[in-house]
């Protein structure tokens, strides 16, 4: 072969350009509140706009009174989710009461706003099986191993396409870290292969706990690894609940459709540590990394946008975040007057039918329970 | 009545609960068209369509997650793994999901899925092919374990499984999938998930096994005859939950007991059964509690097979010396 005549392939060039079609996050208001897309703001009338903050006032308002709670003892394991909000609630309010929600342990937000209460989230953190139970509203419990979510919504939306629901699909989230997961693979590849009604949503919060997302992969973006599966895919600036939601909209009317699954990167940010449970962001990031995140806040774009528009004033907001903390307040008291829970109740529900041992061990604990 | 292998009987039972029930789905690695490695399969995606029996990607974990999924949007799955080796890329999927799910809805779900899958050695295959896994599942709250040592109980068990509301992992020996035939009736009919079968009656000594270990711990009875040793035989068939009724009520005649298994010795079900007769029986035995089971090394590789799994030879020596005692 003669010098400088080209190669069969270029594999530096096919790495150079291969997450080109993926690194155009869609944004509608950018960081400073300047609306970016005013074709795509104008679909949306002034009260959806109100209430896509109000969602996002409630989601910052949950997550101070979760910490405050924290702090007093009277919660478990709790993900906080601030700077997440234009990401869980923009998405979240795209679907439609049928359609089916697998959550993780960051997306309590989005599971109360599906249909079920602030109490039930509360009892899931204490530890408490009726966190578990959502009778009638359709969606899981939060899941704790990361990616399991994502097999399991393959076979949801393989069981929506078997029954033949009509405008029915599931949509399940995990963070950065969990596209690492070999189940991340799994349950997109195979909803994929079935054609099957799903959106995937990836909050790419920058951290899975003190591993910084570059680490994670080499892949420039998230996005991009679902064209592996023939899916596509798009990023979106998980700060502007508009651009979420309207992407989250169009990826449930797409897979509704027929036409197999789809997934969504939000670039976002999580403000706080990843639990409630002793984790030191300050242990693994710096502040000036944090800056310009925090300058990006979702709930700062979106307030700058209303009170442009004349629909939105500080003491409106004030006003919201005490009647959200009194809610959530009640909600607590609520959770906390739940009854005790029963081992013998445990040993019940192990099996539909109990085994021999198990009968006895039933048997074992009525007996203790009941002095 | 027809005479029928063991595997010939299973894909009789999933013909009958396919044909019952509308919401049975089969699924996994090749049992489509091809109708499984083994052909356990074969015949049903013809008979009941793609959209009932239909092949997966190749991905234990992700065939689990439909299995849970499908059981979550109201269908009754049936999801194979190829060989009980690849159950540890599923572990999350049974032992992480599955088994706990009924537990943490409360009860107010259920997750009617059996996980069919082939073990058993001494046919030499790939490694992982043949390994005795049970051990593993035997002690997961919430899933059931059985497995048939015969065409009769294989047909009947499989039945029962599907239809069972609790999870079931239903495991199949591959050596005894052609090696054995019995008369199985055409029509349905159940074997219960959680009772031992006692498979030969005999009053000196208990010989408690399962699986391909009944048909040795058979021949070692046999052979024990031939000495006036007059040994019982039980077939555990359910490995969780232990049936240990019928192993006590047998222990109260012989007050002597081997229990046998092809798994490793370490934990499992040889020890839980061994266990249960020491904490409620042991003051109506007359010798210690015997075990025959495979030595503590990883599963051998396949030419070495015979040298590692326990066979009649070494029951038929460990009845006799714990008959002497």
């Amino acid at each position: 072969m003669a010098n400088g005549s080209k190669q069969i392939v270029d594999f530096a060039k096919i790495k150079a350009t291969m997450a080109d079609p993926y690194k155009h996050p869609v944004q509608v208001i950018d960081r400073e509140g300047k609306v970016v897309n005013p074709d795509i703001l104008a679909k949306y009338s002034d009260d959806q706009l109100v209430d896509f903050m109000k969602k996002m006032v409630w989601e910052r308002t949950l997550h101070e009174q979760t910490m405050n709670f924290s702090r007093q003892g009277r919660l478990g394991f709790y993900a906080p989710t601030a700077g997440e909000e234009a990401s869980e609630m923009g998405s979240v309010t795209a679907f439609k009461e049928q359609d089916f929600l697998a959550p993780a342990y960051r997306d309590l937000p989005q599971m109360i706003q599906h249909g079920t209460t602030v109490a039930k989230g509360f009892l899931w953190s204490k530890g408490h099986v009726e966190g578990n139970i959502h009778e009638n509203k359709n969606m899981l419990f939060p899941q704790i191993i990361i990616g399991a979510q994502y097999v399991e919504t393959a076979g949801v939306a393989l069981g929506i396409k078997k029954n033949k629901d009509k405008d029915r699909v599931a949509f399940v989230y995990t963070g950065d870290g969990g596209t690492s997961q070999g189940d991340w693979y799994e349950g997109v590849n195979f909803t994929s292969a079935f054609q099957a009604p799903a959106v995937f949503f990836v909050q790419n919060n920058g951290w899975a706990i003190s591993v910084p997302r570059y680490k994670q992969t080499a892949a420039e973006t998230l996005a991009q690894k679902a064209v592996a599966m023939g899916v596509p895919s798009v990023q979106v600036d998980g700060m502007d609940i508009v651009a979420v939601h309207e992407v989250s909209k169009l990826a449930r009317e797409y897979a509704a459709a027929g036409n197999g699954p789809v997934v969504i990167e939000t670039l976002t940010y999580r403000f706080g540590a990843h639990s409630s449970a002793g984790d030191d962001p300050s242990r693994y990031r710096t502040k000036e990394e944090e800056k310009p995140w925090f300058d990006a806040d979702p709930l700062i774009r979106m307030r700058k946008v209303l009170t442009d528009k004349k629909l939105w004033s500080q003491d409106q907001e004030d006003k919201l975040v005490e009647q959200y903390k009194d809610d959530f307040k009640n909600a607590m008291k609520e959770a906390e007057a739940a009854p005790a829970q029963k081992v013998s109740d445990f040993l019940k529900w192990t099996y539909n039918v109990p085994t021999p041992s198990v009968k006895k061990q039933i048997a074992e604990f009525e007996a203790k329970e009941s002095k | 009545m027809a005479k029928m292998t063991y595997i010939k009987a299973i894909t009789s039972g999933l013909d009958q609960v396919l044909n019952d029930d509308p919401k049975t789905l089969i699924f996994g690695e090749d049992v489509g068209k091809n109708g499984g490695v083994f052909r356990t399969t074969v015949g049903l995606q013809d008979k009941y369509g793609e959209d009932r029996v239909f092949d997966t990607p190749l991905a234990e974990s992700g065939i689990l997650g439909l299995a849970i999924g499908l059981a979550l949007t109201g269908w009754r799955p049936i999801p194979e793994i190829q060989f009980m080796g690849f159950t540890f890329e599923a572990m999350d999927g049974i032992v992480g999901q599955l088994a706990r799910d009924h537990y943490r809805f409360g009860g107010t779900k259920n997750f009617p899925v059996t996980i069919r899958t082939p073990f058993g050695g001494g046919t030499h295959t790939a490694e992982m092919h043949a390994d005795n896994l049970e051990n593993y599942f035997v002690s997961t709250p919430g899933l059931r374990v059985v497995t048939p040592a015969n065409p009769y109980d294989a047909k009947g068990m499989v039945i029962s499984a599907v239809e069972s509301d609790d999870p079931v992992l239903f495991m199949e020996n591959l050596k005894l999938y052609r090696s054995m035939k019995d008369e199985v009736p055409d029509d349905k009919y159940t074997v219960p998930l959680d009772s031992a079968k006692v498979v030969r009656e005999g009053k000196d000594i208990t010989i408690v096994a399962y699986s391909a270990e009944v048909n040795e711990s058979l021949k070692a009875a046999d052979a024990l005859a031939k000495d006036n040793i007059d040994a019982e035989v039980i077939d555990l068939r359910s490995l969780s939950p232990i049936d240990t009724d019928t192993i006590f009520a047998s222990i109260d005649k012989t007050h002597k007991v081997v229990v046998v298994q092809e798994a490793q010795k370490m934990a499992g079900v040889g020890a839980q059964v061994a266990s249960d007769i020491a904490e409620e029986k042991i003051m109506s035995l007359d010798a210690p509690i015997g075990r025959v089971a495979a030595p503590d090394s990883v599963y051998p590789f396949a030419q070495a097979e015979n040298d590692w799994i326990p066979n009649a030879d070494d029951i038929e020596a460990k009845a006799r010396d714990i008959f002497n005692y």
